[in-house]
């Protein structure tokens, strides 16, 4: 089954720039995407489209369709508010919001009027142990999220989107800061999350990519190369800029 | 053996040395107006002189009306001025369109932080005094004072606002809160102690300041406290002058006594100033 559809999706800033350029393809429920190629592809710009970040950065021009669910979310009366509740992001740096560590995971749910104390707690609690760190700060709830470390921050960032309940998980080279071992704990929770959720990945390296997807789509300079399984795409790829990308031919 | 400096080396120490004397060329001067007033202002201070009321043509008793005046006028320009100065500030940095029009905007606030005080005070006796006809009062002093303030504040707080990091307002609106509720849960909080710091010390000029007081509230001689906002008043910078420049026979230590508490007034607002910076800095959070 489709989570979303992306159909002729085209991007231009006012600048000019084209990031994307007349893409298509279907991301499935309940599995990873992953979205890789080299730097400027475009990458960032697709995820950003998923929860309508760009609006915050200067488009002149989107065309085409992006459904969720049937939904078409490039529609300007769409209410994007709504919309970034159903599709959380993660981002690469993890930037915490300078408040507690409880504060940071129930700020989604407070500025949506959540006020049940109850309610609050018991997702900091969830969300904090679905994103594996529940352990490793339930002592310190109350102390500010800055004195965590880069990987806990990462964590504590991908708790804070839990939070939310979201249908559509986006990540954005989520472990580009962190080191292999962390990387590796963000890297099984993904596997644990898809059960739930629907995730977009864009890895930071070909060989996280190889090992978290379950669909590949590989873009080159604003162009949609090719989509495929994650096995096939990363051992028998069937465009020669993929295979070429993925032997580090470039990039 | 010799240590021989090469002649880049030299003109690095020279160079050090002349930027060293540069400073302290600048701090003496600041130093010696803080003693040399303290020194012959500090006998005229006394309980009389703070909580008195002049007497014998203000050659004798306190300064108590010029101390409250200056007190109610610095307050009514933090009535006027903060919000309104903290409002266009939130506006040119979060919501103005980068277009022709905030660009004339933000010319308008930097050039109306040159025009000289005396300019603003006529333009007060104008509009708030004669137009408005609010007279001389502290009404119509404080908006003038507001006015020449305005762009102190606007500027530093938009300052303030532009240093909070970017990564903090995209976080909070992918989290689904919306740019009112981003601006006052996180960006406001952050940016606080910056805007309160220019905010003091927009008051702090305007509390010194003589020129706009000039014809729109100061009193030459009146020896009562204000009881409206319509009252005129006596005020610290403009009693100084009148003390040292048309009272004959004025005692020194009475004008230095003046000085020396219109110094302690603003330098103390400065300290204030320093320390919520200060504070804040070992308090940041990113």
């Amino acid at each position: 089954m489709n989570k979303i559809s992306i159909h002729n999706l085209s991007l231009t800033y006012s600048d000019g720039a084209q990031p994307l350029r007349d893409i298509s393809f279907d991301i499935p429920a309940n599995q990873i995407s992953v979205i890789f190629g080299p730097a400027g592809g475009g990458k960032s710009s697709l995820l950003r489209t998923l929860n309508r970040l760009n609006d915050l950065t200067d488009i002149q021009d989107q065309e085409g369709s992006v459904l969720l669910d049937g939904r078409d979310l490039l529609d300007p009366s769409l209410d994007v508010i709504q919309l970034r509740r159903q599709v959380g992001m993660v981002f690469a740096r993890p930037v915490v919001l300078p408040l507690s560590i409880k504060k940071n995971v129930t700020y989604g749910l407070e500025v949506a009027g959540e006020t049940n104390k109850d309610l609050l707690s018991e997702t900091v609690e969830s969300s904090l142990k679905k994103a594996a760190i529940w352990d490793e700060v339930k002592a310190r709830l109350d102390d500010p999220a800055i004195a965590l470390s880069g990987g806990q921050q990462q964590r504590l960032c991908l708790a804070r989107v839990l939070a939310l309940e979201p249908e559509v998980i986006l990540l954005d080279e989520p472990t580009s800061g962190l080191d292999p071992i962390s990387t590796g704990k963000v890297e099984e929770s993904l596997q644990d999350l898809k059960r739930e959720y629907t995730i977009v990945l864009v890895p930071h390296s070909v060989q996280q990519a190889a090992r978290t997807a379950d669909q590949a789509i590989f873009l080159l300079q604003g162009e949609l190369i090719e989509v495929n399984s994650g096995e096939l795409m990363f051992t028998n790829p069937q465009d020669p800029r993929t295979q070429d990308y993925i032997q580090g031919r470039f990039g | 053996m010799t240590m021989k400096l090469s002649a880049r080396q030299y003109k690095q120490r020279l160079g050090f040395s002349l930027l060293t004397l540069m400073t302290f060329l600048t701090v003496i001067p600041i130093i010696g107006v803080i003693i040399y007033i303290i020194y012959l202002g500090l006998p005229a201070i006394n309980l009389e002189f703070l909580t008195g009321f002049p007497r014998e043509g203000m050659r004798e008793g306190g300064i108590l009306p010029a101390i409250i005046g200056t007190f109610y006028l610095t307050l009514g320009t933090a009535t006027f001025a903060v919000p309104l100065g903290i409002g266009s500030a939130i506006y040119l940095s979060e919501y103005a369109p980068d277009n022709k029009a905030t660009q004339l905007i933000r010319i308008a606030i930097i050039n109306l932080a040159g025009i000289p005080s005396v300019v603003y005070g006529l333009f007060g006796l104008g509009l708030f005094v004669l137009f408005l006809g609010f007279g001389t009062s502290i009404l119509a002093g404080s908006l003038t004072l507001s006015i020449m303030t305005l762009p102190v504040i606007i500027s530093t707080t938009e300052e303030a606002l532009r240093a909070v990091p970017q990564s903090f307002r995209t976080v909070s609106m992918s989290l689904g809160a919306t740019k009112l509720q981003t601006i006052k849960k996180i960006v406001l909080p952050q940016a606080l102690p910056g805007i309160l710091t220019g905010v003091i010390l927009g008051l702090e000029r305007a509390a010194g300041e003589t020129a706009p007081i000039l014809f729109t509230v100061a009193a030459f001689f009146l020896p009562r406290l204000p009881n409206s906002p319509l009252d005129a008043t006596m005020a610290l910078p403009y009693h100084l002058y009148v003390i040292s420049t048309q009272v004959p026979g004025m005692p020194i230590k009475i004008q230095y006594g003046t000085a020396l508490v219109l110094l302690v007034f603003v330098l103390g607002m400065n300290l204030v100033a320093t320390a919520i910076r200060s504070r804040a800095r070992a308090r940041r959070q990113w």
